[in-house]
């Protein structure tokens, strides 16, 4: 398929550049290192136990690195006006948006291979059981999918990257709650099959958010 | 008075907006003296308060009306390229940013006596609204970061469906989240938690109350495309001479 | 190949381009001169598909531009005033990267013979970081040629080009002419841009003002004449009368 080897081109470039520079990356996963941090103080005297508030932790942790990698994607190609070669290609522009969606998938994926071990470490519990994992990646995919379109939307402003968080979060609050509600329930010791609603809200919102930036994302493109 | 001669229009909105002054003045009454005091609460506070639940509802329906135009307006924009189709949806989105504010103003009062706090979170429609709230404040301030009129009406438009899409599984989450659900209106359980039983006054004044506001939301929403229109002229004129200075 | 009616542009009120008529047949390369704010950029745009017009045709190979699908974006090569190139990438990469959007055959030969073409095969495997401008000039031109399009649109591709370069780009141009490709480019230098194209046109205030071969042109006239047509219709505001 020559749409499909087009998306892993331009997933191909982004990694490429990425491995090479490590900016977005490393700034990532020293942010999401930093949020563990400021929280442990934030909840330290209040918080008689630390570990109730850890869903929470992990998932401003994850949303907060997310919205940096979120803008890079787009802000480097508009900074070097390598946008309209995209915009150029022979190809459906729906193309860029899932190369674009895929390699921030990626970069964010890295940094929750971090955060997961570095905080069952810290706090003692276990984050990294299947179940947490399958919450992890359907909440990440929703929050790239829309994160994404906003990240082409919000470089056509004037405030470019303060607008993306503005933008996003209140967009995302049910893969916020979702993930907080279902990471908390599941480390209580709830099967998967208990937190069933909030996984099946996940999926719907990946599903209906992914159709709708597909379509919308060549009115963000045009000029 | 005024120099021109008024078009029918003109006249017909005249006439519409005064006759909604007049109705919201019934409704008011209505409100607060006619509809009947519900008794099965257990204090007079409350029984009082109870009172803003005519404005609190409305203001939230009218609130949710307007974001839904707001969407339906995008959509048309995006298709159809009209000018028009902006304008009503930046309208419409203000106007329900106002009435969705003044239904968590109005929510917060009753709650005060009602639940002893000013906010829950509890209350999954509380928190709804205040999220709806954020995402269209968002969309406000997208559009006031945006100069090149064209760019802001898509733009706009592609955020106002996205928010839209999100406000019922913002809805769904919020509500598996607190699935307590106080000021079940008319369940027996209900009045224990703030609830209380609709008579037949009550329920003829709440629909004339949403009635009202509906109103006051098309007034509105002309006074506000009529001043939308004349901005984006000007706003052409001044970029059409910027260019050529 | 490319055949414009009636054009117009306006960004809002402002009319950009005010009625543009042209036709390009099939291998003839047009240098497209006028002053800033002539509308230049916006008309090689609109031909390339990145911009929307207001009203009228725009056709290349008969297909409308704004209906035809992506499939039409293949047949053009573009060189705007962004390098349209990746930093971080090599210059390798970055043809490869763009050779792949393009589905170009036998990649990697092509890519070894447009980089020897522009003269930095040598330089394949080094960041563009590293590049000069006028090494990111080149690989431009480059890519705009990797999947040998028809068409090449070429907006002041001489910018940061020394005399070296130039020549070498005048080379590529000749062996387009050769191989039937349509070109039209816009450059500030009258004399590079009379010697490089076939057929030269003056736009200025939105409209094409000159229209002529460049056979028996000699570069002391052309000057004459573009000074006479810039001067004669103000860029800005009002059309004269005798329009």
């Amino acid at each position: 398929m020559s749409y499909l080897s087009k998306v892993r081109a331009i997933v191909w470039k982004d990694v490429r550049a990425e491995l090479r520079t490590k900016d977005i990356l490393s700034s990532m996963l020293v942010f999401a290192g930093l949020t563990v941090l400021i929280f442990q103080f934030a909840f330290d005297l209040r918080a008689s136990v630390i570990q109730l508030v850890l869903p929470g932790v992990l998932w401003i942790a994850i949303t907060f690195a997310g919205v940096l990698g979120l803008n890079r994607s787009f802000v480097l190609e508009q900074d070097r006006g390598s946008m309209e070669g995209l915009l150029m290609a022979p190809m459906d522009r729906s193309a860029i948006y899932f190369g674009k969606l895929i390699g921030n998938l990626l970069f964010i994926f890295a940094v929750e291979l971090v955060l997961l071990p570095l905080m069952t470490v810290l706090y003692n519990m276990s984050l990294l059981s299947p179940s947490i994992l399958l919450v992890v990646f359907l909440g990440t995919i929703g929050y790239a999918a829309v994160g994404t379109l906003f990240a082409a939307l919000s470089i056509n402003t004037r405030a470019r990257e303060v607008m993306l968080p503005i933008l996003l979060f209140p967009v995302m609050i049910p893969v916020f709650v979702a993930g907080v509600q279902a990471t908390a329930r599941l480390l209580d010791g709830e099967s998967l099959a208990e937190i069933a609603r909030w996984v099946q809200l996940l999926l719907a919102y990946d599903g209906i958010f992914i159709a709708a930036a597909m379509i919308l994302f060549d009115y963000v493109v045009e000029e | 008075m005024t120099a021109h001669k008024r078009s029918g229009r003109e006249t017909f909105w005249m006439v519409f907006t005064g006759i909604t002054g007049v109705l919201i003045l019934i409704g008011v009454y209505m409100s607060l003296i006619w509809a009947p005091t519900a008794l099965n609460l257990p204090t007079v506070n409350e029984q009082l308060a109870q009172r803003v639940f005519y404005f609190h509802v409305s203001a939230g329906w009218v609130g949710y009306v307007a974001f839904g135009v707001t969407a339906v307006a995008s959509v048309l924009y995006l298709i159809k390229r009209s000018r028009r189709f902006d304008n009503l949806a930046v309208s419409s989105a203000e106007i329900g940013v106002v009435f969705t504010a003044a239904n968590l103003v109005s929510g917060s009062i009753w709650a005060r006596p009602t639940w002893n706090t000013w906010w829950t979170w509890d209350d999954p429609r509380l928190t709804l609204a205040a999220i709806v709230l954020m995402v269209y404040i968002a969309y406000l301030m997208l559009r006031n970061a945006i100069d090149d009129p064209e760019r802001k009406a898509r733009l706009a438009s592609i955020y106002g469906i996205v928010g839209f899409i999100s406000v019922p599984l913002s809805f769904v989450s919020v509500r598996i989240w607190r699935t307590i659900h106080p000021a079940v209106i008319g369940t027996a359980s209900a009045s224990s938690q703030g609830g209380f039983d609709m008579s037949g006054n009550m329920v003829i004044t709440l629909l004339f109350s949403i009635f009202t506001f509906s109103l006051l939301y098309f007034v509105l929403l002309h006074y506000r495309l009529c001043l939308e229109d004349q901005r984006v002229e000007l706003e052409e004129y001044k970029m059409a001479v910027m260019a050529d200075s | 190949m490319i055949a414009i009616e009636k054009l117009i542009k306006a960004f809002g009120r402002k009319p950009v381009l005010k009625g543009i008529d042209l036709s390009v047949p099939a291998g003839q390369s047009v240098a497209l001169f006028g002053p800033n704010g002539a509308g230049k950029t916006t008309l090689i745009r609109i031909i390339a598909g990145l911009s929307k017009h207001t009203s009228g045709s725009v056709k290349l190979g008969g297909q409308e531009v704004q209906q035809a699908g992506h499939g039409l974006r293949r047949h053009i090569g573009f060189v705007s005033h962004n390098p349209l190139l990746y930093d971080s990438l090599t210059a390798e990469e970055n043809l490869i990267f763009f050779g792949r959007l393009y589905e170009v055959p036998e990649l990697s030969q092509r890519i070894n013979v447009v980089l020897d073409r522009v003269g930095l095969l040598h330089r394949r495997k080094d960041l563009v970081r590293t590049f000069s401008r006028g090494m990111i000039q080149r690989l431009t031109i480059a890519r705009s040629i990797l999947h040998n399009p028809p068409i090449l649109l070429l907006d002041e591709p001489d910018t940061g080009l020394d005399q070296q370069a130039a020549d070498m780009l005048r080379g590529l141009l000749l062996d387009i002419g050769a191989s039937d490709r349509t070109v039209l480019l816009t450059t500030h230098n009258l004399e590079r841009g009379l010697e490089w194209a076939d057929r030269a046109l003056i736009l200025n205030g939105g409209k094409i003002r000159y229209d002529s071969l460049t056979d028996n042109l000699t570069p002391a006239e052309f000057r004459q004449v573009y000074t006479d047509v810039v001067a004669t219709v103000p860029t800005i505001g009002k059309e004269p009368a005798s329009s």
